[in-house]
Protein backbone atom coordinates (compact mmCIF):
# COMPACT_ATOMS: atom_id res chain seq x y z
CA UNK A 1 0.00 0.00 0.00
CA UNK A 2 1.34 3.45 -0.88
CA UNK A 3 1.58 6.54 1.13
CA UNK A 4 0.55 9.72 -0.17
CA UNK A 5 2.41 12.57 1.73
CA UNK A 6 1.22 16.41 1.18
CA UNK A 7 3.20 19.12 2.23
CA UNK A 8 1.28 22.21 3.49
CA UNK A 9 3.29 25.59 3.51
CA UNK A 10 3.04 27.71 6.54
CA UNK A 11 1.66 30.38 3.90
CA UNK A 12 -1.11 28.46 3.14
CA UNK A 13 -2.94 28.90 6.34
CA UNK A 14 -0.92 31.51 7.77
CA UNK A 15 -3.97 33.86 6.65
CA UNK A 16 -7.02 31.21 7.74
CA UNK A 17 -9.01 31.89 10.91
CA UNK A 18 -8.61 28.56 13.07
CA UNK A 19 -11.63 26.65 12.08
CA UNK A 20 -10.75 26.90 8.58
CA UNK A 21 -7.06 26.25 9.31
CA UNK A 22 -8.32 22.75 10.94
CA UNK A 23 -11.01 22.29 7.57
CA UNK A 24 -7.91 22.06 5.59
CA UNK A 25 -5.65 19.96 7.31
CA UNK A 26 -8.61 17.45 8.48
CA UNK A 27 -9.39 16.79 4.76
CA UNK A 28 -5.96 16.46 3.21
CA UNK A 29 -5.83 13.86 6.67
CA UNK A 30 -9.47 11.87 5.39
CA UNK A 31 -8.36 11.60 2.28
CA UNK A 32 -6.18 9.11 3.61
CA UNK A 33 -3.04 11.26 2.55
CA UNK A 34 -0.31 12.60 5.94
CA UNK A 35 -0.26 16.07 6.43
CA UNK A 36 3.55 17.27 6.42
CA UNK A 37 3.58 21.02 7.53
CA UNK A 38 5.36 23.55 7.87
CA UNK A 39 6.06 24.77 11.42
CA UNK A 40 3.74 23.90 14.37
CA UNK A 41 0.16 24.75 15.34
CA UNK A 42 -0.47 26.97 19.01
CA UNK A 43 -1.49 24.87 21.86
CA UNK A 44 -4.82 26.04 21.74
CA UNK A 45 -5.31 25.05 18.21
CA UNK A 46 -3.82 21.18 18.51
CA UNK A 47 -6.90 21.27 21.13
CA UNK A 48 -9.34 22.50 19.04
CA UNK A 49 -7.65 19.61 16.10
CA UNK A 50 -8.28 17.03 18.74
CA UNK A 51 -11.93 18.24 19.46
CA UNK A 52 -12.85 18.26 15.54
CA UNK A 53 -11.40 15.35 15.29
CA UNK A 54 -13.33 13.84 18.00
CA UNK A 55 -16.75 15.39 16.45
CA UNK A 56 -16.01 13.85 13.50
CA UNK A 57 -15.50 10.42 13.90
CA UNK A 58 -17.42 8.53 12.38
CA UNK A 59 -17.24 4.53 10.68
CA UNK A 60 -14.92 5.66 7.94
CA UNK A 61 -12.84 7.84 9.98
CA UNK A 62 -11.50 7.06 13.03
CA UNK A 63 -9.39 9.55 14.32
CA UNK A 64 -5.49 11.08 13.71
CA UNK A 65 -1.73 10.33 14.85
CA UNK A 66 -0.37 13.57 15.47
CA UNK A 67 3.02 14.73 15.81
CA UNK A 68 5.03 18.11 16.26
CA UNK A 69 8.95 18.15 16.04
CA UNK A 70 10.60 21.29 17.12
CA UNK A 71 14.10 22.38 17.98
CA UNK A 72 14.40 23.28 21.26
CA UNK A 73 16.25 26.60 22.07
CA UNK A 74 16.56 25.99 25.57
CA UNK A 75 20.80 25.87 25.09
CA UNK A 76 20.46 29.22 22.27
CA UNK A 77 22.30 32.11 23.57
CA UNK A 78 20.49 34.83 24.75
CA UNK A 79 21.21 36.69 20.79
CA UNK A 80 20.07 33.88 18.80
CA UNK A 81 17.01 33.20 20.85
CA UNK A 82 16.48 36.85 20.53
CA UNK A 83 16.79 37.05 17.27
CA UNK A 84 14.91 33.43 16.36
CA UNK A 85 11.73 35.12 18.79
CA UNK A 86 11.95 38.29 16.55
CA UNK A 87 11.93 36.99 13.20
CA UNK A 88 9.05 34.52 14.98
CA UNK A 89 6.85 37.85 15.70
CA UNK A 90 7.36 38.99 11.86
CA UNK A 91 7.24 36.19 9.78
CA UNK A 92 5.15 33.84 11.82
CA UNK A 93 6.12 30.66 13.91
CA UNK A 94 7.64 28.13 11.09
CA UNK A 95 10.00 26.54 12.99
CA UNK A 96 9.10 22.76 12.96
CA UNK A 97 7.52 20.06 11.27
CA UNK A 98 3.66 18.90 12.27
CA UNK A 99 2.76 15.52 11.05
CA UNK A 100 -0.83 14.48 10.61
CA UNK A 101 -2.08 11.20 9.85
CA UNK A 102 -5.48 9.16 9.54
CA UNK A 103 -5.86 6.48 12.31
CA UNK A 104 -6.62 3.87 9.53
CA UNK A 105 -3.21 4.28 8.04
CA UNK A 106 -1.12 5.69 10.84
CA UNK A 107 -1.52 2.94 13.91
CA UNK A 108 1.19 5.32 15.41
CA UNK A 109 4.12 7.97 15.32
CA UNK A 110 6.61 6.99 18.06
CA UNK A 111 8.91 9.62 19.00
CA UNK A 112 11.92 9.63 20.83
CA UNK A 113 13.99 13.01 21.27
CA UNK A 114 15.84 12.05 18.50
CA UNK A 115 13.93 9.97 15.86
CA UNK A 116 10.56 9.74 14.55
CA UNK A 117 9.49 6.51 13.61
CA UNK A 118 5.86 6.02 11.73
CA UNK A 119 3.94 2.95 12.21
CA UNK A 120 1.12 2.02 9.53
CA UNK A 121 -1.65 -0.38 9.89
CA UNK A 122 -0.58 -3.36 8.09
CA UNK A 123 -4.11 -4.87 6.91
CA UNK A 124 -6.82 -2.23 5.12
CA UNK A 125 -10.53 -2.67 6.37
CA UNK B 1 -26.70 45.79 72.86
CA UNK B 2 -23.26 47.36 72.34
CA UNK B 3 -22.14 43.60 73.09
CA UNK B 4 -24.55 42.26 70.88
CA UNK B 5 -23.87 43.88 68.15
CA UNK B 6 -20.41 43.35 69.09
CA UNK B 7 -20.60 39.48 68.31
CA UNK B 8 -22.96 40.40 65.34
CA UNK B 9 -20.22 42.13 63.60
CA UNK B 10 -17.33 39.32 65.02
CA UNK B 11 -19.71 36.09 63.57
CA UNK B 12 -19.98 38.06 60.21
CA UNK B 13 -16.47 38.74 59.78
CA UNK B 14 -15.61 34.87 61.08
CA UNK B 15 -17.67 34.02 58.28
CA UNK B 16 -16.65 36.06 55.81
CA UNK B 17 -12.84 35.56 56.50
CA UNK B 18 -13.09 31.68 57.37
CA UNK B 19 -14.45 30.90 54.25
CA UNK B 20 -12.01 28.86 52.56
CA UNK B 21 -11.10 29.38 48.67
CA UNK B 22 -11.89 25.56 47.26
CA UNK B 23 -9.02 24.65 44.63
CA UNK B 24 -10.56 22.73 41.58
CA UNK B 25 -7.65 19.73 41.00
CA UNK B 26 -7.87 18.46 37.55
CA UNK B 27 -6.33 14.97 36.66
CA UNK B 28 -5.54 14.42 32.77
CA UNK B 29 -3.79 12.44 30.59
CA UNK B 30 -3.46 9.89 27.90
CA UNK B 31 -6.21 7.05 28.19
CA UNK B 32 -5.64 4.04 31.19
CA UNK B 33 -2.54 6.74 32.39
CA UNK B 34 -4.58 5.46 35.89
CA UNK B 35 -6.26 9.04 36.27
CA UNK B 36 -8.93 6.86 38.28
CA UNK B 37 -7.02 5.00 40.32
CA UNK B 38 -5.03 8.09 41.42
CA UNK B 39 -8.88 9.50 41.92
CA UNK B 40 -9.66 7.14 43.59
CA UNK B 41 -6.50 6.82 45.90
CA UNK B 42 -6.63 10.55 46.91
CA UNK B 43 -10.34 10.40 47.73
CA UNK B 44 -9.75 6.86 50.20
CA UNK B 45 -6.56 8.72 51.39
CA UNK B 46 -8.78 11.94 52.68
CA UNK B 47 -12.55 11.09 52.32
CA UNK B 48 -12.50 7.47 53.30
CA UNK B 49 -14.35 6.17 49.89
CA UNK B 50 -13.41 6.18 46.02
CA UNK B 51 -14.55 8.16 43.40
CA UNK B 52 -14.38 6.55 39.87
CA UNK B 53 -14.79 3.25 38.51
CA UNK B 54 -11.72 1.61 36.82
CA UNK B 55 -10.98 -0.70 34.59
CA UNK B 56 -8.09 -2.26 32.25
CA UNK B 57 -9.96 -1.53 29.06
CA UNK B 58 -8.92 2.10 27.47
CA UNK B 59 -11.60 4.95 28.14
CA UNK B 60 -13.47 3.74 31.21
CA UNK B 61 -14.14 7.42 32.45
CA UNK B 62 -16.01 8.75 29.58
CA UNK B 63 -17.75 11.24 31.40
CA UNK B 64 -16.25 14.43 34.08
CA UNK B 65 -16.38 13.38 37.75
CA UNK B 66 -16.16 15.39 40.32
CA UNK B 67 -15.70 14.98 44.11
CA UNK B 68 -16.05 18.21 46.03
CA UNK B 69 -14.52 19.62 49.20
CA UNK B 70 -11.56 16.83 49.93
CA UNK B 71 -9.50 18.64 52.46
CA UNK B 72 -6.04 17.60 52.02
CA UNK B 73 -3.32 18.13 54.81
CA UNK B 74 0.49 18.66 54.09
CA UNK B 75 3.17 19.58 56.99
CA UNK B 76 0.21 21.64 58.84
CA UNK B 77 -1.20 22.97 55.92
CA UNK B 78 -4.94 22.81 54.92
CA UNK B 79 -6.45 23.54 51.14
CA UNK B 80 -10.00 22.01 50.34
CA UNK B 81 -10.12 20.73 46.64
CA UNK B 82 -12.61 19.96 44.00
CA UNK B 83 -11.20 16.97 42.58
CA UNK B 84 -12.05 16.73 38.47
CA UNK B 85 -11.40 13.37 37.14
CA UNK B 86 -11.28 13.20 33.11
CA UNK B 87 -11.66 10.85 30.48
CA UNK B 88 -8.48 10.43 28.85
CA UNK B 89 -7.68 12.72 26.10
CA UNK B 90 -6.97 10.76 22.39
CA UNK B 91 -6.41 11.51 18.99
CA UNK B 92 -8.48 8.46 17.94
CA UNK B 93 -11.23 6.13 19.30
CA UNK B 94 -11.69 2.70 16.94
CA UNK B 95 -14.53 0.83 18.05
CA UNK B 96 -13.11 -2.03 17.04
CA UNK B 97 -9.78 -1.60 19.36
CA UNK B 98 -13.01 -2.47 22.74
CA UNK B 99 -14.17 -5.48 20.82
CA UNK B 100 -10.56 -6.85 21.40
CA UNK B 101 -11.66 -7.19 24.37
CA UNK B 102 -14.51 -8.87 24.36
CA UNK B 103 -17.21 -6.47 24.05
CA UNK B 104 -20.07 -6.43 21.76
CA UNK B 105 -20.04 -4.37 18.28
CA UNK B 106 -23.11 -2.61 20.04
CA UNK B 107 -21.30 -2.16 23.42
CA UNK B 108 -18.24 -1.13 21.92
CA UNK B 109 -19.95 1.27 19.04
CA UNK B 110 -21.52 2.74 22.12
CA UNK B 111 -18.57 3.12 24.18
CA UNK B 112 -16.46 4.94 21.37
CA UNK B 113 -19.21 7.30 20.96
CA UNK B 114 -19.49 8.65 24.61
CA UNK B 115 -15.08 8.55 24.53
CA UNK B 116 -15.34 10.82 21.63
CA UNK B 117 -17.55 13.21 23.62
CA UNK B 118 -16.03 12.73 26.85
CA UNK B 119 -12.33 13.69 25.07
CA UNK B 120 -14.18 16.83 23.92
CA UNK B 121 -15.75 17.91 27.33
CA UNK B 122 -12.01 16.61 28.99
CA UNK B 123 -10.78 19.79 26.93
CA UNK B 124 -13.51 22.61 27.66
CA UNK B 125 -12.93 21.97 31.17
CA UNK B 126 -9.11 22.99 31.08
CA UNK B 127 -10.10 26.57 30.99
CA UNK B 128 -11.75 25.87 34.48
CA UNK B 129 -9.06 24.24 36.55
CA UNK B 130 -6.89 25.80 38.97
CA UNK B 131 -4.29 23.30 39.33
CA UNK B 132 -3.61 20.18 37.35
CA UNK B 133 -2.24 16.83 37.61
CA UNK B 134 -0.90 15.38 34.46
CA UNK B 135 -1.16 11.97 34.55
CA UNK B 136 1.16 9.60 32.81
CA UNK B 137 2.25 6.24 32.78
CA UNK B 138 5.80 5.66 33.64
CA UNK B 139 5.60 2.70 31.55
CA UNK B 140 4.83 4.02 28.74
CA UNK B 141 6.68 6.64 25.79
CA UNK B 142 5.84 9.63 27.79
CA UNK B 143 7.16 11.95 24.32
CA UNK B 144 3.55 11.51 22.89
CA UNK B 145 1.62 14.20 21.08
CA UNK B 146 -0.92 13.91 23.81
CA UNK B 147 1.09 14.65 26.40
CA UNK B 148 3.04 17.74 24.49
CA UNK B 149 -0.06 18.90 23.41
CA UNK B 150 -2.05 18.91 27.53
CA UNK B 151 0.88 20.35 29.13
CA UNK B 152 1.01 23.22 26.15
CA UNK B 153 -2.69 24.26 26.57
CA UNK B 154 -1.75 24.05 30.57
CA UNK B 155 1.52 26.56 29.87
CA UNK B 156 -0.99 28.80 27.44
CA UNK B 157 -3.56 29.14 30.08
CA UNK B 158 -1.16 29.66 33.15
CA UNK B 159 -2.61 26.87 34.82
CA UNK B 160 0.29 24.74 37.36
CA UNK B 161 1.48 21.68 36.84
CA UNK B 162 2.21 18.50 38.66
CA UNK B 163 3.52 15.82 36.22
CA UNK B 164 2.62 11.99 37.87
CA UNK B 165 4.78 9.60 36.39
CA UNK B 166 2.08 6.47 37.50
CA UNK B 167 2.38 3.01 37.98
CA UNK B 168 6.37 3.04 39.03
CA UNK B 169 5.21 -0.66 40.42
CA UNK B 170 5.72 -1.91 37.25
CA UNK B 171 8.92 -3.67 35.89
CA UNK B 172 8.93 -1.29 32.86
CA UNK B 173 8.82 1.80 34.33
CA UNK B 174 11.03 4.22 33.70
CA UNK B 175 10.49 7.28 35.55
CA UNK B 176 14.15 9.20 34.19
CA UNK B 177 12.77 8.75 30.27
CA UNK B 178 9.44 11.05 32.11
CA UNK B 179 11.89 13.41 33.89
CA UNK B 180 14.05 13.65 30.73
CA UNK B 181 10.65 14.39 28.29
CA UNK B 182 9.83 17.47 30.96
CA UNK B 183 12.89 18.72 32.59
CA UNK B 184 11.15 22.15 32.61
CA UNK B 185 8.82 20.46 35.98
CA UNK B 186 9.04 18.41 39.06
CA UNK B 187 7.78 14.81 37.76
CA UNK B 188 6.48 12.50 40.65
CA UNK B 189 7.01 9.00 40.41
CA UNK B 190 3.58 7.11 42.11
CA UNK B 191 1.68 4.03 42.13
CA UNK B 192 -1.67 5.04 42.74
CA UNK B 193 -2.91 1.15 42.59
CA UNK B 194 0.00 -0.02 45.48
CA UNK B 195 -0.39 3.94 47.14
CA UNK B 196 3.59 4.30 47.09
CA UNK B 197 4.90 7.66 47.19
CA UNK B 198 1.45 9.60 47.49
CA UNK B 199 3.43 11.97 50.04
CA UNK B 200 5.69 13.24 47.93
CA UNK B 201 2.59 13.42 45.18
CA UNK B 202 0.98 15.89 48.41
CA UNK B 203 3.84 18.20 48.48
CA UNK B 204 4.68 18.79 44.98
CA UNK B 205 0.57 19.85 44.83
CA UNK B 206 1.18 22.30 47.66
CA UNK B 207 4.33 23.31 45.98
CA UNK B 208 2.40 24.01 42.61
CA UNK B 209 -0.43 25.94 44.43
CA UNK B 210 1.53 28.07 46.73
Amino acid sequence: MGLTLRFVPYTDLESLEIEAKITHLLDIVKDKSIVLMEGRLKPEEEAALIQRTMQEINKKFRGVELCTIFPEDKNLAFFKKFKKNFASMILGNREGLTIIGPASVIKEIRRDPNKIQLFTVSTRR
Amino acid sequence: MIKIIRDFVQRMLHQIFSKKKVIRLGLYGPPNSGKSTLANKIAKDWLGEKMSPVSHIPHETREIIVKEKIVIKNRGRELTFNLVDTPGIATKIDYEDFMKFKLSKEKSKERAKEATKGVIDAIKWLDDMDVVMVVLDAADNPYSQVNITIIGNLVARKIPIVVVGNKIDLRKANLKKVESAFPQYDVVGVSALKGRNMEELYESLFKAVK
